[in-house]
């Protein structure tokens, strides 16, 4: 039988004097990453949680206004490290709606191609974790192996497994070939019976099941004015997919399903991810098929994106537009404007607020992180439950302390 | 649905609105900035706040004001965007805390404050969040430069014989 929430008296109330305080990481295997949680325990219950955020401040608003728009893509990608591209996406998508530029068809659907595989490599690690936190240990080897295969066709196309820094205002470094679509299709076929595979290993299993249903409930209501997005909203019953509500990309162009729960719970969060994976293969599979021809980049005549390397060093035009797009405060012709854009990242509603004041870089280069908003709920969601849920809600709502303290 | 129109009627024309690619967004005063949130909020369904957040207009070519805090909502059921934008000017930057209406402005407050030194009355706990309690700059300010001046002394250094 699932645990029930328990009724909670005040924390300062004279009959919960008895209290005791637990501190909970910055260094704990459950945490996964640098985060400290203060929680006060009625036993084993836990009646408060406050976290404790800001280890791994570095400041990264402060350089996105100190370089310009390809240059951050370096700092960008270290945010989410789980999903470094989508990242790089998001921010590109931001900056090329302040500098209105159109991208070419390629360019989209191999953006969309190299997002969904991040979606399938975050949620993979999401899954993963969230079993071996709860004991499950076998499933975490499967989706591991799934993202070494990822890493792989990322590594292939930009020349590195993880911080790849690959798009660049207007498009990408490299261009891909048919063998990285091979890679892809075959990668794609390989993937849907280890996804059976865990579904075996984690859906029915009983373990599982009582670790996870009915604990850590957000309720649509909650959800909503919590500021929550991605899966955790989804999984509460909020339908809200930015790729659906406000297309990107070529996002339109794809058959795929919007992925929702009713139950708000631990589990329901795992469901979701785990049904985002098969929609992703899906748009991946319809892509790969259909990545049209042509340039990948935007035309190098709007000294935006870098000339041809044999344009370069055979013609002193193509070695003008060379120095117009590296030197400083030249190429981008920048609007005095602000904008909001936000692309739907694996783990929520990943938003770029940048303004512009003319220069090539960023007068103000905000972030608006999934991983943020979503941990300040985590004290609403563990409230009235046991100490050994607090890994099980932490491993579903997937903080990334990169992304949560920049 | 959005509509300026009745925005304005309730709160007087100190409502500017403007479009830029596809974000709407409109500019309000400082002091009636809580009612507006709330009106849009209650009457007009903006049921989530996406970001709070701020912007050193110090070096901005053109700009009379020091800070603009800019509050990004939407709504849900519309799948509509709004962006409400306000100033605040020194030495006393603040607003009133939008923490009664979304709860999801705790932490984006406080982010703000600790970032920018802007203070929201109102707020439940209104403390530095990313920064240590003792850190006394706000360091996205643009009068603090990149590279640091005395963070160094704000950690106390262990010697070997305190250790």
């Amino acid at each position: 039988m699932p645990l029930t929430q328990l009724e909670t008296a005040a924390p300062d109330s004279p009959e919960q004097e008895y209290l005791w305080t637990l501190n909970f990481g910055p260094q704990h295997p459950a945490t996964h990453t640098t985060l400290r949680l203060v929680l006060t325990l009625d036993g084993e219950k836990v009646v408060d949680a406050v976290p404790d955020i800001g280890f791994l401040h570095s400041g990264f608003e402060k350089l996105g206004e100190h370089l310009d728009f390809n240059q951050y893509v370096t700092i960008v990608d270290r945010m989410n490290y789980l999903s470094p591209l989508a990242n790089e996406i998001a921010w590109h998508h931001a900056v090329e709606k302040l500098l209105n530029i159109e991208l070419t068809p390629r360019c989209k659907v191999l953006r969309t191609i190299l997002a969904e595989l991040m979606r399938m490599h975050d949620h993979l690690l999401n899954v993963g974790t969230t079993g071996l936190d709860l004991g499950a240990f076998t499933a975490f080897l499967y989706a591991f192996q799934q993202r070494e295969l990822i890493y792989d066709i990322v590594e292939y196309a930009s020349g590195q497994r993880f911080h790849t820094s690959y798009t660049r205002v207007g498009g990408v470094s490299f261009d891909v070939n048919e063998d990285w679509a091979n890679k892809v299709r075959k990668f794609v076929k390989g993937f849907r019976p280890v996804h059976q595979e865990i579904h075996k290993l984690l859906t029915r299993n009983r373990i599982f099941i009582e670790r996870t249903k009915g604990i850590g409930v957000l309720t649509k209501e909650d959800a909503i004015n919590l500021g929550a997005t991605g899966p955790v909203a989804r999984a509460s019953g909020v339908v809200r997919d930015l790729r659906k509500d406000e297309p990107y990309l070529a996002y339109s162009d794809f058959d795929f399903q919007v992925v929702c729960s009713q139950g708000g719970d631990c589990y329901a969060r795992y469901l979701v991810r785990m049904q985002e994976l098969i929609e992703s293969v899906k748009i991946i599979e319809q892509a790969i098929e259909n990545i049209p021809q042509g340039p990948v980049n935007i035309d190098a005549s709007t000294d935006i994106v870098l000339p041809a390397k044999p344009a370069v060093y055979r013609s002193i035009e193509g070695l003008i537009q060379h120095f117009e797009v590296l030197m400083p405060n030249r190429g981008f012709d920048v609007p005095q404007e602000e904008v909001y854009a936000a692309t739907e990242s694996p783990n929520g509603e990943l938003g770029f607020y940048i303004v512009g004041n003319g220069t090539p870089r960023a007068y103000r280069a905000r972030t608006r992180p999934p991983s943020f908003v979503h941990f300040s709920i985590f004290p609403h969601m563990i409230r009235g439950h046991q100490l050994s849920d607090v890994v099980a809600v932490l491993g579903s709502i997937n903080i990334i302390a990169a992304e949560l303290d920049r | 649905m959005f509509d300026l129109n009745a925005l304005k009627s309730r709160f007087g024309n100190g409502i500017a609105e403007s479009t830029f690619r596809d974000n709407r967004r409109i500019v309000v005063p400082a002091e009636s900035i809580y009612p507006i949130l709330e009106f849009l909020k209650v009457e007009q369904g903006f049921d989530m706040l996406i970001d709070v957040t701020a912007v050193d207009y110090l070096e901005y070519p053109g700009a009379t004001d020091r800070f603009g805090v800019v509050y990004s909502l939407l709504s849900v059921a519309n799948n509509e965007r709004l962006i409400v934008k306000t100033f605040v000017n020194p030495p006393n930057p603040q607003l009133p805390s939008v923490y009664p209406l979304w709860k999801s402005a705790d932490w984006l407050e406080r982010e703000v404050y600790d970032m920018f030194g802007i203070v929201f009355p109102g707020h439940p706990d209104l403390r530095r969040i990313l920064l240590p309690e003792e850190f006394t700059a706000f360091p996205l300010r643009k009068d603090y430069p990149l590279k640091g001046v005395g963070e160094r002394h704000n950690f106390p250094v262990i010697t070997r014989a305190e250790s």
